[in-house]
């Protein structure tokens, strides 16, 4: 099984070229020369400077970086929750805001974030009834999608009852249940033991490639981006800027074992030169 | 549904009587009622109507049986409700059946009536302030400008004594030809609203950054956003604003009943006590008043938990 993952292996080229098959495919994110500056007290910050990047329909990216380096803010800038000082930006062809207001992405947070008030299941109908949809459709598609994060049958159980890793599980249903072509997730795993971390990332790998969603992924863990990510944003900090674009073309059904390949350690370690060539971790 | 899954068997009150609370509980009302009946003597023993001279045990059973005491004793006080709810001692076998026999006959001259009159206007009191309290407390949460200009207001009207509002209050609303209810529920609710204001801007900006930036990313609107995340976050914070609102309602109707005189309600019944002495009537007044705020923060207690399960609470 992992031998033949590996050898379907793509080859993947040295600079951060994309592929021809990436490059086929639709932009789904733009980002031409994106700045953000905080102004504080201490003078500005600045979070993110000049960052270029294309995220391409049904990729798999995730932003890599020591705290600090502008990742989730970059993330939240996708999103509307943050709004750029300069730049140009495009999320599914239109600018950030009219894309959060056509429910264009679902997000998933640090924390699974769920309303302790309501049930599983009333927690994933959350955004569908705010955007008005028929009872039965709701709970069709908030069975569906519990399904999907493999939590069928914990409906009616309030979030207390449920572990770290099934209520991240819960949330990351939620942000599908409307069907979003896109998916925002800053750190979701963050939180978790390592053990429940690697079955969440196979789960998400089988997910993603069941929808066919293009997922953006906020991560700190080496070994999580090359494993799950078609391409690797390394970032640093001070300012917060891309200092590499590494593709990183695993087929799509790979499991936990390509971690012991050569190929995958390859990638691990260009990530982790990355890293240290942007002073990441020596200040 | 899931609700029946979880619910426990409500346990049967003698049960509930004898848990782990009870021995505490016994223990304080007993030490409680010696230290009253130990003060009884010192507190009474200058009164004119104290036999002069006697053993100490002659003038302690004196001092807990005297007609207008500085301070009476326990079962003088019971005695007053007794005979104040259910009429006059009847002739009996024995104590214990004349005690608990009653003769209920409603009007003035009923203590509970007087209780009534009271609770009625704390109640209503009460509604009117929680219906400001939170109305204020949205807006403050709404309107960012509103927080610094109207929460001085807030706190300031609570740094006025009532007593001094509460007959201004009763004469406008007088002149008004508003009398009886109305103006002490007023007064009831000038009183709690501030509690139910404060705990409610607290509770309404209880969610975190998440739980509101996912509304965002949903691009809810504010009334989605309100009803569906703050509305909830905050009800904790209501109920504990509640129990403190409803007590201090019931001191609002209470001194809303003394600057006229009032015919009726608690407050009228320490007035006339006061007037002529009775100190065991104020303090059953007293004791009646103390039963109620507890009965009514009780209610409010009831209500959370009904709500807490509703709502899935981890209990």
């Amino acid at each position: 099984m992992a031998d033949a993952a590996v050898k379907r292996l793509v080859s993947f080229a040295e600079e951060t070229g994309s592929t021809a098959d990436l490059a086929a495919a639709r932009p789904v994110i733009e980002a031409r020369g994106l700045s953000l500056t905080f102004e504080t007290n201490d003078g500005p910050v600045f979070a993110l400077s000049d960052v270029d990047l294309t995220v391409n329909e049904g990729d798999f990216v995730s932003f890599i970086g020591p705290s600090g380096c502008g990742k989730t803010t970059l993330l939240r800038l996708f999103a509307d929750l943050e709004q750029a000082t300069s730049g140009t930006m495009s999320v599914n062809g239109v600018d950030p805001e009219t894309a959060r207001r056509r429910r264009d992405y679902g997000y998933v947070f640090q924390a699974p974030g769920l309303y302790p008030w309501r049930t599983v299941e009333k927690n994933v109908m959350l955004p569908l009834e705010i955007m008005g949809t028929p009872r039965a459709e709701r709970r069709a598609r908030a069975a569906r999608n519990l399904g999907l994060v493999n939590l069928g049958g914990f409906e009616k159980k309030y979030p207390w009852q449920l572990s770290g890793g099934m209520q991240q599980r819960a949330s990351i249903a939620r942000a599908l249940s409307f069907d979003p072509k896109l998916l925002l997730m800053d750190e979701p795993f963050g939180a978790l033991d390592e053990i429940v971390r690697d079955k969440l990332n196979e789960q998400l790998l089988r997910l993603w490639s069941e929808t066919r969603k293009t997922i953006v992924f906020v991560t700190h863990s080496i070994p999580e981006a090359v494993f799950l990510s078609t391409r690797i944003v390394v970032m640093s900090p001070r300012p917060g800027r891309i200092i590499d674009i590494i593709p990183c073309d695993f087929p799509r059904d790979r499991t936990l074992d390509i971690r012991e390949t050569p190929e995958f350690l390859k990638v691990a370690r260009r990530v982790r030169e990355g890293l240290r060539a942007g002073h990441s971790y020596d200040d | 549904m899931m609700t029946k899954a979880v619910r426990r068997q409500p346990r049967p009150v003698f049960d509930r009587l004898t848990s782990s609370h009870a021995a505490p509980v016994a223990t304080m009302v007993f030490a409680l009622l010696v230290i009253w009946y130990a003060a009884c003597l010192p507190m009474n023993t200058d009164l004119p109507s104290m036999p002069m001279g006697g053993t100490l045990m002659e003038r302690f059973t004196a001092a807990v049986a005297l007609d207008r005491p500085v301070l009476p004793a326990p079962h003088q006080i019971a005695m007053e409700l007794r005979t104040s709810v259910c009429g006059r001692l009847p002739e009996a076998d024995s104590f214990a059946a004349a005690f608990f026999s009653c003769d209920l006959r409603w009007g003035p001259r009923n203590l509970l009536f007087h209780a009534w009159t009271t609770l009625s206007a704390t109640l209503l009191g009460f509604l009117f302030g929680a219906t400001l309290g939170i109305g204020l407390a949205v807006l403050i949460v709404h309107v960012r400008a509103l927080e610094k200009s109207l929460m001085p207001w807030i706190v300031a009207s609570q740094t006025v004594p009532i007593l001094a509002v509460a007959p201004i209050v009763i004469v406008v609303l007088g002149s008004q030809g508003l009398t009886g209810l109305i103006p002490k529920a007023i007064i009831s609710a000038y009183l709690c609203f501030f509690p139910v204001a404060i705990g409610m801007v607290k509770g309404l900006n209880a969610p975190n950054v998440i739980d509101l930036d996912l509304m965002r990313t949903y691009n809810a609107s504010e009334a989605q956003t309100f009803w569906k995340l703050r509305w909830p976050a905050a009800l904790p914070f209501l109920f504990a604003s509640f129990k403190v609102a409803i007590a201090i309602s019931l001191v609002g109707a209470i001194v809303g009943e003394l600057p006229t005189g009032a015919q009726a309600g608690l407050g009228a019944r320490l007035l006339s006590g006061s007037y002529y002495g009775q100190t065991v009537q104020i303090w059953a007044a007293l004791v009646a008043a103390a039963i109620l705020a507890a009965t009514a923060i009780g209610a409010v207690g009831l209500a959370e938990r009904l709500t807490a399960k509703v709502m899935g609470a981890a209990r």
